[in-house]
């Protein structure tokens, strides 16, 4: 298997004041992903970011770029490139000006700047505009022009800053389409923050999901989804239903454990569970029938429908059941005329199969 | 914000006592005094409109326009001091940790604050030949040096009474810019120098010309640090219109000499308009 | 640029780079030793030169009874005071007009009031002089007691200084939530209410940052006065610049020691409260 190209050993980041916002964190990155960084406000992963791009320096760490430690290498040195949140496109240069700029101080002769730029301006479809000074432009139109800027460099990472967060919903799609395409032809490793699980869980080929400066876990966003290795990981990613529950009995195919609302079930697992743990499943996961249903090996309760939200595709439904447990369940709208098929009050069974649930130790 | 018909009462009030001092006792002298650049001396304390020429005429012979070429040339110079080193210092202070900013700004500030005159006479003290700098250099086997009563001492004097007053503009530019444009052009390989030169430069470009303007006008203007400190050596314009109202008695050529300079502000002022509405920089 | 970082500072941290803080040190050095040898030397028992002979407070007693001095700085502090009230009241006027109006012609109205602060002082020193003397204004007051034949340096001083004072008064209604005055009025209270209940406790802070400033700036002054001034109503900055002439002396180091203090005090108490204010008193 081919070098990392980011390796990330023990990196600490500690605030003067004692803040650590980055806190011995290690992965690898390898080339040619869609990695994304995804957390809460504060979670260090903005700084995780900077770190690799020089623009702030480890405490400690190495950061391990091609192959060599830079984690002390000035930004200027990098073979990285970095598309600022709020684009930090030059206001005083023209288009052509700015995309050209990161060429021209680095000595590239003129000749081939020129042509470069003209590439580079082609890939974001923004020629038209080469002679435009940016107050003149969108906010879409200039991240396109922070996007040739830094890949007229042909970096061997490109860092993106919360990409898509300054864009509204059409434009967001949009983009979301164009950087994923963009990275698929160029075929150099993206690197993204956001905090929005939409953007990285659709864009990304990898996610570390970051809490209070450490990684939590990093996997596919299909595993991120339906595999959460925590609580926090499950409730930040999509909607959950967390069940508080007692481990009964735990073997390597089966755990057996009391659930609150649920009672006693049993669980297909594979590793040791003890003492309380969390289970929990996804609101799509979950069927509403107003009988009980028949299937054996589902796990099933009974409850009263508190409220439904409608949101035309889908409707949210939330179900009472014993022990005050509330579950959420993600309806599908799919008749014109029946709607969910609930109503408040109504009395109603909601079941699952074993297999969709999900147990969380930490 | 109402319209003033909204409430004239209001409006009339609030508008009129600063306006009358405004008018009374600033437009009226001055456009009292673009008169009597017209004017001719009938007597000692008289003088009579005739729409003369003559006195702005005589501000070109040689010895004066020697003068005026000379505060020229010594303003430029004293504002291009000041601006080299106010600019350092400003850009410093932009980026030191929050909670030293405004300290540092008091302290760079407070000197403006204490009375010019006084300043001026402190540095008489270490600038003359038995003064403190004098002393200093005495002890490592130099000088001593005459430091007074030459241009480089009004020079000197100039930059030390008006650097704060080029800080200020400076800071405030400065701190409005956005650090993104700094770390962008770092980002994609410009060095620390080609950085500053092609990004911060053009873009703390209106604050460099507000402190130029602020701090080369009033050097025009100066007749007192020029006085204390140049002697005999080192007369200016100022110098030259004090002499006219105090002692050589003539108010048509000194309120001509007077409008010169004013001539020289408003252009100032003007161009530095023009560049505001020009530049894309960070506005002061 | 350096080949490495620092750990822990980033390429923008030039606040930790050396040679920065020399400059800066330096500087400041260059800046203050020549204010604070003044001050020091106003302490020296030594007439002349630059030797320190021993710690006296004669010279503070030698300016103290000299009685020029002392008339000098009666006329100084009055005409401040004075000038301050009157600069205020004008000032903030002004600055409430502008604040709230729109009308034809405000960006050239505002233009003409910056004048005052932009244009050269001898100008505006120049041309009052010949006012005073051409509406007889400079003749009429010289003969008046004390303290009216100071009118024309008060009128002067107020006529620079209030247009700093609309700057300041300006700058604090900014922040003002237009809001508390919409409420006071739909309670029922008139104009002047609103004005005295609502808007001026806020205006407060703007309103001694600007006393404050229009005082130092009038105690201060020297060529403004210089020119508007005549032998009878001398001021202390006027004074002190008549004695330099005669050479450098420690009574005049004591009596400026005196003007600085004086000086910074406003200042220090001006600038803070010019700090930003976190919430807006309602």
């Amino acid at each position: 298997m081919a070098e990392p190209i980011i390796a990330l050993r023990n990196v600490t980041k500690t605030f003067p004041g004692g803040v650590k916002a980055v806190d011995d964190v290690s992965f690898d990155i390898d080339q040619n992903e869609f990695f994304a960084l995804l957390g809460p406000s504060g979670c260090g992963k903005t700084t995780l970011l900077r770190m690799i791009s020089g623009l702030e320096t480890p405490t400690s760490g190495q950061i391990i770029i091609g192959g060599e430690d830079m984690a002390l290498t000035p930004p200027n040195k990098r073979p990285t490139n970095m598309v600022f949140q709020s684009y930090a496109v030059f206001p005083h240069m023209t288009v052509a000006d700015n995309v050209a700029y990161g060429l021209k101080v680095t000595g590239v002769p003129t000749e081939e700047t020129k042509r470069r730029v003209a590439e580079a301006l082609d890939m974001v479809k923004l020629t038209h505009l080469a002679a435009r000074k940016p107050d003149q432009m969108s906010g879409g139109q200039r991240q396109r022009v922070a996007l040739a800027r830094a890949l007229v460099k042909r970096p061997k990472v490109l860092l993106l800053d919360e990409p898509l967060s300054a864009l509204d919903a059409k434009l967001r799609d949009e983009m979301r389409l164009e950087l994923t395409r963009l990275q698929e032809n160029v075929g150099i490793t993206f690197i993204i923050v956001t905090h929005d699980q939409d953007e990285a869980l659709s864009m990304a080929s990898r996610i570390a999901v970051m809490d209070k400066g450490a990684v939590q876990q990093i996997a596919t966003p299909s595993e991120l989804y339906e595999q959460p290795t925590s609580r926090f990981i499950a409730d930040f990613i999509g909607k959950v239903n967390l069940i508080n529950a007692t481990v009964v009995s735990s073997t390597p195919k089966k755990l057996v454990c009391d659930a609150r609302g649920l009672g006693r079930i049993e669980l297909p697992h594979d590793g040791r569970a003890a003492g309380d743990i969390a289970i929990a499943v996804r609101p799509e996961k979950l069927k509403i029938t107003d009988t009980q249903p028949k299937a054996a090996k589902k796990i099933s309760t009974e409850g009263k429908v508190r409220d439904v939200a409608y949101y035309g595709d889908t409707s949210h439904v939330v179900v009472r059941c014993k022990d005050d447990l509330e579950l959420s369940v993600n309806v599908q709208n799919d008749s014109r005329v029946g709607g969910s098929g609930v109503e408040r009050g109504q009395k109603v069974w909601i079941h699952w199969a074993p297999e969709d649930t999900l147990v969380l130790t930490e | 914000m109402d319209s003033w018909r909204g409430n004239l009462r209001v409006f009339w009030t609030l508008f009129t006592p600063g306006t009358f001092w405004l008018l009374i006792f600033f437009i009226i002298p001055l456009a009292w005094m673009f008169g009597i650049s017209f004017s001719e001396k009938t007597s000692i304390t008289e003088t009579e409109f005739t729409g003369t020429l003559a006195n702005y005429i005589r501000s070109f012979d040689a010895i004066y326009l020697q003068i005026i070429w000379k505060s020229i040339w010594i303003s430029v110079l004293a504002t291009v001091f000041c601006l080299l080193l106010a600019y350092p210092i400003a850009f410093g202070i932009c980026f030191v940790p929050v909670r030293w900013k405004p300290l540092l700004l008091l302290l760079v500030i407070l000197p403006f604050w204490i009375n010019l005159l006084i300043r001026t006479y402190a540095l008489i003290a270490v600038f003359r030949s038995q003064g403190y700098l004098n002393l200093v250099l005495g002890w490592v086997g130099l000088g001593p040096f005459e430091m007074l009563y030459n241009d480089g001492a009004v020079i000197m004097g100039l930059v030390y009474v008006y650097m704060p007053f080029m800080v200020l503009p400076l800071y405030a530019t400065i701190e409005r810019l956005d650090r993104s444009y700094l770390e962008a052009s770092l980002d994609l390989g410009g060095s620390q120098f080609q950085t500053f030169w092609k990004v911060t430069l053009p873009l703390t470009m209106p604050g460099i010309i507000t402190g130029i303007i602020l701090v080369f006008i009033p050097c025009l203007g100066s007749f007192l640090t020029p006085d204390m400190l140049g002697g005999a050596n080192a007369i200016m314009i100022g110098n030259v219109i004090e002499r006219q109202f105090k002692s050589a008695n003539d108010w048509p050529f000194g309120s001509a000499l007077s409008f010169l300079l004013l001539y020289v502000t408003f252009a100032a002022l003007a161009l530095r308009a023009y560049l505001a509405a020009r530049s894309t920089g960070a506005d002061v | 640029m350096a080949e490495t970082l620092k750990p822990g500072s980033g390429p923008l941290g030039y606040g930790t780079r050396l040679w920065l803080r020399s400059l800066f040190v330096a500087i400041f050095i260059a800046l203050y030793a020549p204010i604070a040898t003044l001050i020091a030397f106003s302490f020296n028992t030594a007439k002349r030169g630059v030797v320190w002979r021993g710690f006296t407070w004669d010279n503070y007693e030698k300016a103290w009874n000299n009685v020029a001095l002392q008339e000098a700085l009666l006329n100084s502090l009055t005409i401040a005071f004075i000038a301050t009230i009157i600069a205020t009241i004008i000032g903030a006027m002004a600055a409430l007009f502008l604040w709230r109006f729109r009308f034809p012609f405000k960006p050239a109205y505002e233009g003409v009031m910056a004048l005052p602060i932009v244009i050269p002082e001898i100008c505006m020193g120049v041309s009052l002089l010949l006012f005073f003397i051409y509406t007889g204004m400079m003749g009429w007051s010289v003969g008046m007691p004390w303290p009216l034949n100071l009118i024309n340096i008060i009128i002067a001083h107020v006529a620079f200084c209030f247009p700093f004072v609309a700057v300041v008064v300006r700058s604090r209604l900014v922040g003002f939530n237009r809001q508390f005055e919409e409420a006071s009025k739909d309670l029922g209270a008139s104009e002047w209410q609103t004005f005295w209940n609502v808007i001026l406790p806020f205006m407060m802070p703007g309103l001694v940052a600007g006393a404050l400033l229009a005082f130092t700036l009038s105690l201060d002054d020297f060529v403004i006065t210089f020119f508007t001034s005549g032998p009878e109503t001398v001021t202390f900055p006027v004074k002190v610049y008549s004695l330099v002439r005669r050479g450098v002396s420690p009574e005049i180091n004591a009596a400026s020691t005196v003007l600085i203090v004086i000086t910074v005090i406003a200042t220090i108490i001006a600038m803070k409260l010019q700090a930003p204010q976190k919430t807006g008193e309602g």
